[in-house]
């Protein structure tokens, strides 16, 4: 039995005349990893803001988590777990001091702090850097570090924004055993990235074009259905019709 | 029945998740509490200017920068060699104001010695100094200064004509000057005309100001810089306790601050705290909120750590030293400027900290200055509060 955990329907965002969102809609099931993609200022950025609540889209629907992003943005923010591309961490505080931080403003108690945050260092191996600054670690711990934060408080979702931006392939492998390992607990994640590889690992993809969603499928049937063999093919072929130059 | 028990049990739930909204805010505020002290304590550059910074104004002002003269380099040319002239020497010596270098004999050497930088000022008695004064109950003193330093000149010329009318005084009795005035001049609050009671309110509001407004913006900016800031908005943190969280440690450090200044300027420079304390600490509180709410509208309005910083620097250190009323009387400064000193939260401060801790006045003669202040923290609080919220959308 699959569970809609976010829903749109013809979700549009206006900023005057420049329609950056225009009526996308579509369903991502509970623990599915819904890759999201587009070119540079395709719209990716406007959309997944809609949906974690920091904007208000200008019409059409949504849920996410259950709640409506027009009334109910504060549940949609308790229920959502956030990893940008700049990643979220406070280099001049340790990785035990980040950790209780992002656990504590989303109110776990010091009880699920302290099982928590041991839980997630013994996962990373990160035992002996646990009361080191986050500035001495090398950029792909980081990044794990980062996204096992993200979801300290077990939200419904996930939004990763281009999370693996700069590292390299291997680090990458290692980051999304991460996700696969998430969304096996039943933690819906939502990626955008750059690196079409990636866009393989995922269960589902959505391709953005000027504002549009112009094929939505899993990997395999977006390159049957295109007849070609790599999601690289699939996304030149889509992107060259674009019309909004990138930014 | 049913339907009662059910309503009272909902009563109990409803009940039950308010008082844990209340601990998860709680919790939360406490947590990004924590965060904002572990900031500033792992800043330890940026913590060693915060409370070096006013100890090393204190000492400065306090001991080398200072208004106040003493041991001035004089000479005294003494063309008369009589016992008046010997007893104003004397006590011009006897000053701490002066120390007298030599004694001249002609006025091109006095002419060198003013050149040479030696000497700040030249006294000379004419000949028959005293049978002048004795009979003609006329007699004249030439008092020359270097005024290539205005203020210095003045000074020493005051000190001057006060040793010699005092002697003028002490004389009076025996000199049978019928009708002579005297004024009697009296300097209130500050009788030794010391530098600090100027001084230490001066700083209290720069060190104030800085702390606060610099701080505050550089550390909201950075958040934005880093991108935290979009992950705290993504967060149920609600964009208010961001801001009052961020507060909270600048507020704690802004006092014990204010704490450090106050008590070396009771200690080092016997400078007593005449009004109330409390009073004292409550107004200084109204400044730092007015800072922190000032530094929020820089953040807003600044994307960078760096432009923060200079807008804090140009926005705040600037006016607080020049349109204070600190540094230079805003009394004497054209029409324009004292219009414009009017928008400066350090002069309403000045005015009201030397009230407090110079004059010993209360809260009744300060409500005003009180009230003007009150008025800028709330209007900037506002404005500031309004801009944040649009600037994250």
């Amino acid at each position: 039995m699959t569970e809609t955990v976010i829903s749109t329907k013809k979700l549009t965002k206006r900023f005057g005349d420049f329609v950056a969102v225009d009526e996308i809609t579509f369903d991502v099931q509970k623990g599915e990893i819904f890759g999201f993609l587009g070119a540079n200022g395709a719209g990716k950025t406007t959309a997944m803001r809609m949906l974690c609540g920091l904007s208000i889209p200008s019409s059409g629907e949504a849920t996410v988590a259950g709640f409506d992003v027009f009334r109910e943005p504060e549940e949609i923010k308790k229920n959502i777990g956030y990893m940008s591309q700049r990643f979220s961490l406070y280099d001049d505080l340790s990785v035990m001091e980040n950790i209780e931080f992002y656990a504590g403003i989303y109110g776990l108690s010091d009880k699920e702090i302290a099982e928590k945050s041991k839980e997630l260092i013994d996962k990373l191996g990160l035992q002996k850097e646990a009361k080191k600054l986050v500035a001495s670690l090398p950029l792909g711990w980081k990044q794990k570090l980062s996204f096992s934060v993200a979801i300290v408080h077990q939200p419904k979702i996930v939004f990763l924004d281009e999370p693996t931006g700069g590292v390299d392939p291997s680090m990458r492998r290692q980051f999304w055993d991460l996700i696969y390992d998430a969304a096996e607990k039943g933690i819906t994640i939502f990626v955008t990235t750059h690196y079409l590889d990636e866009a393989e690992y995922c269960n589902r993809v959505s391709i953005m074009v000027d504002g549009r969603i112009d094929a939505l499928d899993s990997p395999s049937n977006l390159r049957k259905k295109f007849g070609v063999d790599t999601m690289d093919e699939v996304f030149y072929k889509l992107a060259r019709k674009a019309k909004r130059s990138a930014d | 029945m049913k339907y009662f028990i059910n309503w009272h049990e909902r009563q109990n739930v409803r009940q039950i998740s308010t008082t844990c909204f209340c601990n998860e805010k709680m919790k939360q505020l406490a947590s990004f509490v924590k965060k904002e002290f572990y900031h500033v304590f792992r800043d330890w550059k940026t913590l060693l200017m915060l409370f070096g910074l006013p100890v090393i104004q204190i000492m400065l002002f306090g001991f080398a920068l200072t208004n106040e003269i003493k041991n001035a380099d004089i000479v005294v040319v003494d063309n008369a060699h009589d016992l008046a002239s010997q007893q104003i020497t004397d006590k011009i010596a006897g000053s701490n104001f002066f120390s007298v270098r030599k004694t001249l004999r002609s006025p091109s050497q006095i002419d060198a010695a003013f050149k040479e930088g030696k000497i700040k000022l030249a006294v000379v008695f004419p000949v028959n100094f005293n049978e002048d004064l004795l009979h003609l109950n006329k007699a004249s003193i030439q008092i020359l200064a270097d005024a290539s330093d205005p203020n210095t000149a003045t000074t020493l010329v005051n000190y001057i004509s006060s040793i010699v009318s005092d002697y003028q005084s002490q004389l009076a009795p025996t000199a049978n000057v019928p009708y002579a005035i005297l004024p009697e001049v009296r300097m209130l609050y500050n009788p030794d005309l010391k530098g600090a009671p100027n001084f230490v309110p001066g700083v209290m509001a720069m060190v104030l100001l800085l702390v606060c407004v610099m701080m505050t913006s550089v550390s909201i900016v950075r958040e934005k810089e880093l991108g935290t800031m979009e992950v705290l908005l993504v967060s149920p943190v609600k964009p208010l306790m961001v801001i009052v969280s961020k507060a909270i440690p600048y507020l704690v450090l802004s006092l014990i601050n204010l704490s450090a200044i106050l008590i070396l300027s009771v200690y080092l420079l016997d400078l007593p705290i005449k009004g109330s304390l409390l009073l004292l600490f409550a107004e200084s509180a109204l400044l730092i909120v007015t800072a922190l709410s000032l530094g929020l509208l820089i953040s807003t309005i600044t994307s960078s750590q760096q432009s923060a910083m200079f807008a804090s620097m140009m926005g705040m250190m600037l006016p607080t030293m020049l349109l204070s009323g600190y540094m230079f009387p805003i009394e004497n400064m054209p029409v324009v400027l004292q219009v414009i000193s009017n928008i400066v939260p350090a002069k309403w401060y000045y005015i009201i900290v030397k009230s407090v801790m110079l004059k010993g006045l209360g809260f009744s003669s300060i409500w005003k200055e009180t009230l003007i202040l009150t008025g800028m923290t709330v209007f900037f609080a506002i404005l500031s509060l309004r801009n944040f919220k649009i600037r994250l959308e």
